[in-house]
């Protein structure tokens, strides 16, 4: 392999790690409202474009940096998220109806009425926020002059990136070391189980809604300055985010990170080696992958491995 | 201290219990046995607050629990190990008895009674970090008990605690729930194990096809002809 080989690797390899970082956030999100509510929430991406427009928002009128916009955007989401299970959800939920999984098709109405109010307020043009470090990158030569190979770190994505490590830390944080996130995560694993243990779980339900909706906002927000943003951007991240879900297993956090990570370093390798428009291809060719040889995703081989079965 | 009074229970449009009353007072072991679809559990589902009774009342100490949500159940001091042991096989053994204690004075106490579990099974201890459902069914059985007890209760249920176990465990199970009795928790327990259970119990009521058909103590009923011939194959 030449130099050059070896650079345009390695530069594929970081991007898809960063890229798959910022995946798993978004799928994080969506994977935790399955665990509880077993159901999809297919308004999934509309809720990161509601996230990305209150950044776009912020800059725009206020010249408030989209980092900062995480802080604004997130708890507004999580209390959209809690209104949209509370008043919508949960009733339908308690609704015998013909079609087993009516909720799923409710979040999907959601998706639609949020995608077209932003094309109502902010009509269907492509908008940026052109932050002034958005083109700043490290070089691997600035610092070891005589390395082999040349290297680049994108500033936006660096940060992007970094900001969703700590995100998804404070998640774990609060899952493993909190009486309510373990109370999240008895009511995913056994319902009846967590009601006899004194867990409201109606409340678990309202909750992990809202916190899946603050932690694809917050996706949103970091996402902004290294994308760009149309009203239906949406529907293409709540496939992402299926994708990933399915690949890591229904409902498992750990599942969640892996999954991104494999998503962000298969596009991205698609995209350096066969061709940018390919990486959707990329995308759903893992998914049947995953579908025929993985059933359980990622957690299930996780599992097999410490439950021996 | 528990009293049920003629409750009808169904299941969609299938009735299952039928007019069943019993009491549990302060101190007692009282044990519900039958056959397979007696209602055993049903019942015992019901007393927890999972199932609503369609007729009839369950008093707890006095309060009617016909308003009382299942998860403010325990508040009142009723815990439960549910049938099959219902951990949550993803979370430690330790995160499995801190479930047991989410809640006011129990929460308070949460490392004291933690202390008092592992005394009583020191294999727990050992192995407190260990995913539940790596646990073996006796092991398992253990943390059900233990997260039962982590709510402090002054009534504790059991539903088939001796479901899947070998025998010398069902012992083993057996000596615990005597043990917590007699520091002073009532215990309310369902069986098809019968005569291991009527060896422990104060009080018993024979459950057939949803209904209350005998009652009386361990003892007696261990010397019923019915009871023999039924149930203990003599």
């Amino acid at each position: 392999m030449t130099a050059i080989q070896t650079e345009v690797l390695l530069q594929t390899l970081i991007s898809g790690v960063l890229l798959g970082g910022l995946y798993a956030l978004i799928a994080l999100g969506m994977t935790i409202i399955m665990g509880v509510m077993k159901i999809i929430n297919l308004a999934h991406g509309e809720l990161m474009m509601v996230g990305m427009y209150i950044a776009f928002v912020l800059f725009s009128w206020l010249h408030i940096d989209p980092y900062l916009s995480v802080f604004i955007a997130a708890p507004f989401l999580f209390l959209l998220g809690i209104g949209l299970q509370k008043y919508l959800i949960n009733p339908v939920m308690k609704v015998d109806s013909i079609l087993p999984e009516n909720q799923v098709i409710l979040t999907v109405g959601i998706g639609m009425v949020l995608a077209n109010l932003a094309t109502i307020i902010f009509q269907s043009d492509y908008r940026q926020t052109p932050v002034s470090y958005g083109t700043k990158a490290w070089y691997l030569r600035d610092y070891w002059k005589d390395s082999p190979v040349d290297i680049s770190l994108s500033m936006p994505w660096t940060v992007s990136f970094t900001m969703a490590l700590l995100i998804t830390a404070g998640l774990w944080f609060f899952l493993t070391k909190t009486d309510m996130g373990k109370s999240i995560r008895a009511t995913a694993q056994d319902l009846d189980a967590a009601l006899l243990m004194g867990v409201n779980v109606e409340r678990m339900r309202v909750v992990t809604f809202g916190l899946g909706s603050a932690l694809v906002g917050a996706a949103g927000c970091l996402f902004i300055p290294i994308y760009y943003i149309y009203p239906d951007i949406g529907g293409q991240f709540t496939l992402i985010s299926f994708v990933i879900t399915i690949l890591g297993g229904l409902g498992s956090t750990v599942g969640a990170i892996i999954g991104g990570l494999i998503l962000g370093l298969f596009e991205s390798l698609t995209a350096t080696y066969v061709g940018m428009g390919w990486a959707p291809v990329g995308r759903f060719v893992i998914f049947v992958a995953a579908l025929i040889f993985i059933p359980g995703g990622v957690a299930s081989l996780l599992r097999s491995r410490k439950f021996g079965k | 201290m528990l009293e049920i009074r003629n409750i009808d229970v169904y299941y969609g449009d299938v009735q299952v219990i039928w007019d069943i009353s019993f009491d549990v007072k302060q101190g007692e072991v009282v044990a519900l046995i039958g056959a397979n679809g007696a209602g055993k559990s049903t019942t015992l589902k019901t007393v927890s607050g999972l199932l609503k009774p369609k007729k009839g009342e369950i008093l707890f100490n006095g309060t009617s629990l016909h308003t009382v949500e299942a998860y403010h159940r325990i508040d009142l001091g009723m815990a439960f190990c549910p049938e099959a042991r219902r951990l949550f096989v993803d979370m430690t053994v330790e995160e499995n008895l801190d479930m047991g204690s989410l809640r006011g004075d129990a929460k308070q106490k949460r490392e004291q009674t933690k202390k008092m579990v592992f005394g009583l099974f020191p294999r727990l201890k050992e192995r407190r970090k260990q995913l539940a459902g790596t646990l073996s069914g006796g092991e398992q059985q253990m943390v059900a008990i233990g997260r039962g007890l982590m709510s402090l209760p002054k009534l504790l249920m059991f539903d088939e605690p001796s479901l899947g176990l070998a025998p010398i465990l069902v012992r083993e199970i057996f000596d615990v729930i005597r043990k917590i009795q007699k520091e002073g928790t009532t215990v309310l327990i369902v069986e098809q194990n019968v005569k291991q259970t009527l060896a422990i119990a104060d009080r018993a009521y024979v459950l057939e096809t949803g209904k209350v058909v005998m009652q009386g103590t361990g003892t007696q009923l261990l010397s019923d002809p019915h009871v023999k011939a039924a149930y203990l194959g003599l």
